[in-house]
């Protein structure tokens, strides 16, 4: 397919399945914890708004949870399908991470799953409650052991190399507590939260559009702008960090993202864009500002840094990927710093729900967490080209030993059928983002003919009873 | 059989079976009402069906990650073999189980009125069934192996027997499928499934037959582990437990008790896949890799055992939790979904 060996039509595969998959934990690990913390003011206040609120992101959380689910299936396929040799050679040190992960992130997601989806009524509220902290809770430790096998990956520790070629674990602690792994994890979750804060925000901005009096996208946007503004800021500083740890442990991906051909002696310049070309070695069309990349990186002006320059051709990673990639993360990444910001202006001028053009900013933004995660992740992966095992094990080496046809087959099967799914779920998705949350929102039993009790009294509720719940 | 002592290496063999087995009548079972389902064409019926397993397939299918995640972990080269050798049915199974698992939400969401997220379930549940039972048979026939990597085609797995192994399956399944239904139902659904369950007990126990006459013929290595003496010893009773428990499901589906038909199914299945490992042991990759020839290192498997004794008991505990809060027959219209 499109003259591609078996190796890099293996590669588009996994970025192509991985790019569809991290989508929906961004989305259900941040709303997950939204959840948790709904229907905590519940039962804390007893005010139906927050059940209401509850019902109405529950809907949505089941959605995105189940394409997660069957996306994340074919993920861990993938290892042995497609990368078997690498799953031969690393499955004594990734493969007990990812099998705690199953034992002790997804079997606890999915055993409570149904309580949470169904159960309200027959468990009660405190059980029920208790179902959605471990389905959150879940969603994070999933998060903690997939991500420190992948920075294992990026900055292997605490290993050995074995007889038959193997890495093998020599010290699981430092395994588990790679370099990169703090930092990544901080930075992944803090990016699972503000995309599902803008994605709560961008519905709670729509339907502000149409009609500001309305008490639930009132409380959602504003518990949403308050998310943005305070962690839009702080995921800027993790991602500093974790770049200054990452220049520590893998210049050469560093040397990437900034367009680094050439060493610099004295001080080595920022360049906000340009278009790096490889052949070249250097960056055409580069706007840049002198000195300011050592001063990030380095904390000094004329600190010198290497290029690529110092690097053999055969371990660059595709430079104009990984550089326009980051580009777009950070481009977006302060975006959502000024949302946050004019935000915070407006709710001191007590004009959170009335000011238009925060709403409309706030819409636009929905899906600008889903393109940051994404655009960082293949600054990652990319970056870490052309190993799959940073400086050890090479991707070329990492392959199955099989035919392009094979993989071209699957990955086009892949291809259609995710589409088919995807388009089909985001249109649901859309759907229900489209209508308000209306007084007595039902979960996801409202299907069924005979309602349950106690989230019931739809009828019961008086319209302006429910008005005051966002005044 | 010689040399069962039993080490780490054995242990985790164990736990790998036990986790596949989990997989195979949990999501068994889901899978089946799947394939049952162009037989239940009413909209009601079709709702009540879903809504006995909405609450927990996710939880059913989880044990195909630890079986899968589990066997990167434990042995590795036994995936890294395997996974390339099956990858034409791995990824319609993969496939089928994602129209499969999408449909459960989906079907609920959709306007138009021929639903066709309830094609997009059945046809899932068929792929994922025949993929499996098909990878079953492709790694009982053996796969060509040199070195550490798997080296034959992508279209070895496709033989007779592994058609043989992928219909039984789905037979297997059904009949799994019809006798939960059976527990979970009442009125004209449940009488169709009783009914149902006849003819699906009948195409089981054929498939039985096939396949255990088929299996000595692949190799002399299978029939040798049947039929020489001492194993006999150890292997005639397995016939004759299926028998027993054959005549134990008749009598049960005759007297119409609700309660038995599902996990005398199991047993059927518990029975049949001890006739597998008794088969294939000790070997991982049949004539080609053994247990210990695949097994990660020691500290692998320890690190992980840790996890699986504290871990897999609380799992257990919680999941039967889950079980039981969605107890007892499903009403129309009392569903959950
Ligand atoms: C930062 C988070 C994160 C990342 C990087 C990944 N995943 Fe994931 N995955 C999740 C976070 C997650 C999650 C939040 O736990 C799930 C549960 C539902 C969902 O939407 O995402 C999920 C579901 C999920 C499932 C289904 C679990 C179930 O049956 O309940 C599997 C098998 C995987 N994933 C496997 C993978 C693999 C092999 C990955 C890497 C190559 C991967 N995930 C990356
Ligand atoms: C969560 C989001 C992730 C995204 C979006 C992502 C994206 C990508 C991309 C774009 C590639 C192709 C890079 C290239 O060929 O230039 C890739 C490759 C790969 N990634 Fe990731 N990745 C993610 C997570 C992970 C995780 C958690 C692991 C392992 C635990 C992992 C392991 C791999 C492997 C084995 C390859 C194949 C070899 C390669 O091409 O580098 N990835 N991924
Ligand atoms: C604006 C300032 C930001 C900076 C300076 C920054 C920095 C970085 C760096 C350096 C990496 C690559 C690390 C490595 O591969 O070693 C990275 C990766 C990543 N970024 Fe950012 N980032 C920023 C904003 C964001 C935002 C707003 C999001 C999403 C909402 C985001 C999501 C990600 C993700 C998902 C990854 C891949 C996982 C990882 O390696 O942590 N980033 N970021």
């Amino acid at each position: 397919m499109f003259g591609w060996d078996a190796v890099e039509l293996a590669r588009a595969q996994f970025a192509f399945t991985m790019a569809f998959h991290i989508v929906f934990p961004a989305l259900s690990i941040g709303l997950a914890s939204y959840l948790a913390v709904l229907e905590a003011l519940w039962l804390w206040t007893g005010r139906d708004i927050f059940i209401n609120l509850f019902n109405y992101w529950l809907k949505i959380f089941a959605i995105a949870f189940g394409m997660g689910v069957v996306s994340g299936i074919v993920m861990s396929y993938q290892f042995g399908t497609n990368w078997s040799a690498f799953a031969d050679r690393t499955g004594p040190v990734i493969g007990p991470l990812m099998a705690y992960e199953v034992m002790t992130a997804f079997f606890l997601e999915a055993g409570f799953l149904g309580v949470m989806l169904f159960g309200l009524t027959r468990v009660g509220p405190r059980l029920h409650f208790l179902a959605t902290l471990m389905v959150a809770t879940g969603t994070l430790i999933s998060a903690f052991w997939i991500l420190s096998a992948n920075s294992w990956m990026q900055t292997p520790a605490g290993y050995a190399v074995n007889a038959d070629g193997q890495f093998v674990a020599a010290d699981w602690l430092k395994v588990i507590f790679n370099p990169s792994f703090p930092y990544r994890l901080v930075h992944m979750v803090l990016a699972a939260y503000l995309t599902t804060a803008l994605v709560v925000g961008a519905v709670g901005a729509f339907h502000l559009l149409r009609d500001q009096h309305l008490a639930g996208p009132r409380v959602m946007f504003s518990m949403a702008m308050w998310m943005a503004a305070l962690v839009a800021p702080i995921q800027i500083l993790a991602g500093d960090q974790h770049g200054l740890n990452t220049l520590a442990h893998q210049p050469v991906k560093i040397m990437a993202i900034e367009g680094h051909f050439e060493s610099h002696k004295d001080g080595a310049p920022l360049y906000l864009f340009g278009l790096p070309d490889e052949k070249a070695g250097k960056v055409k069309y580069a706007i840049d500002i002198p000195k300011l990349g050592s001063l990030i990186l380095e904390h000094s002006p004329d600190a010198p840094m290497d290029g690529l320059d110092t690097v053999p051709r055969e371990n660059w990673p595709p430079v104009p990927i990984t550089f326009w990639a980051f580009r777009i993360m950070v481009g977006l990444g302060l975006l959502m710093l000024a949302l946050g910001l004019f935000s915070l202006w407006e709710r001191w001028r007590g004009r959170l729900y009335q000011m238009r053009l925060l709403h409309i900013f706030a819409m636009l933004m929905g899906p600008a967490g889903f393109i940051a995660v994404i655009a960082g992740w293949v600054t990652t992966e990319t970056g870490r080209q052309p190993f799959t095992v940073y400086g050890l094990l090479r991707t070329a080496d990492s392959a199955s030993p099989l035919a392009a046809p094979a993989v071209g087959t699957s990955l086009l099967a892949f291809v259609v059928v995710y589409f088919v799914v995807y388009a089909a779920g985001i249109l649901y998705l859309l759907r229900l983002m489209a209508q308000p949350p209306y007084p007595g929102e039902l979960g996801p039993s409202s299907m069924s003919p005979t309602r349950t009790a106690g989230i019931t009294p739809a009828a019961g509720v008086a319209q302006d009873a429910y008005g005051e719940a966002g005044a | 059989m010689t040399g069962m002592t039993v080490d780490l290496v054995t242990i985790w063999a164990f736990i790998i079976a036990f986790a596949v087995f989990v997989y195979v009548v949990m999501d068994g079972f889901d899978l089946g009402l799947g394939i049952l389902f162009p037989l239940f064409p009413a909209k009601e019926d079709r709702d009540i069906i879903t809504n006995t397993v909405a609450p927990v397939w996710d939880g059913n299918e989880t044990w195909l990650v630890l079986g899968g995640g589990g066997l990167m972990a434990a042995f590795p080269l036994a995936y890294a073999v395997l996974l390339p050798a099956l990858y034409t049915p791995l990824i319609a199974m993969l496939i089928g189980l994602i129209f499969r698992g999408v449909a459960f939400e989906f079907r609920w969401r959709t306007r138009s009125e021929r639903n066709r997220w309830d094609i997009a379930f059945a046809g899932g549940s068929w792929l994922a069934a025949l993929a499996q039972g098909i990878a079953l048979g492709a790694i009982l026939q053996g796969v060509h192996v040199e070195g550490r990597q798997y080296a034959g085609g992508w279209w070895d797995w496709l033989t007779p027997f592994s058609l043989l192994t992928g219909v039984s399956l789905v037979a297997g399944y059904a009949l799994l499928g019809a006798t939960w239904l059976i527990l979970k139902t009442q009125g004209s659904l449940r009488d169709r499934a009783y009914r149902l369950s006849w003819y699906l007990l009948f195409a089981m126990l054929l498939a039985i037959a096939a396949v255990s006459i088929a299996t000595p013929l692949l190799t002399i290595h299978y029939a040798q582990r049947w039929f020489t003496w001492p194993n006999v010893v150890l292997t005639a009773p397995v016939p004759v437990a299926v028998a027993a428990v054959t005549v134990l499901l008749l009598k049960n589906l005759a007297e119409r008790r609700d309660g038995w038909p599902f996990p005398l199914s199991l047993l059927l299945f518990l029975l049949s896949y001890a006739g597998l490992g008794i088969s294939m042991y000790p070997y991982i990759v049949p004539q080609s890799i053994t247990i210990w020839q695949a097994a990660s290192p020691a500290n692998s498997q320890l690190f992980m055992l840790v996890g699986v004794a504290v871990l897999v008991p609380l799992i257990l505990a919680y999941t039967g939790w889950a079980y039981w809060v969605f107890r007892g027959k499903v009403h129309p219209g009392s569903g959950y979904h």
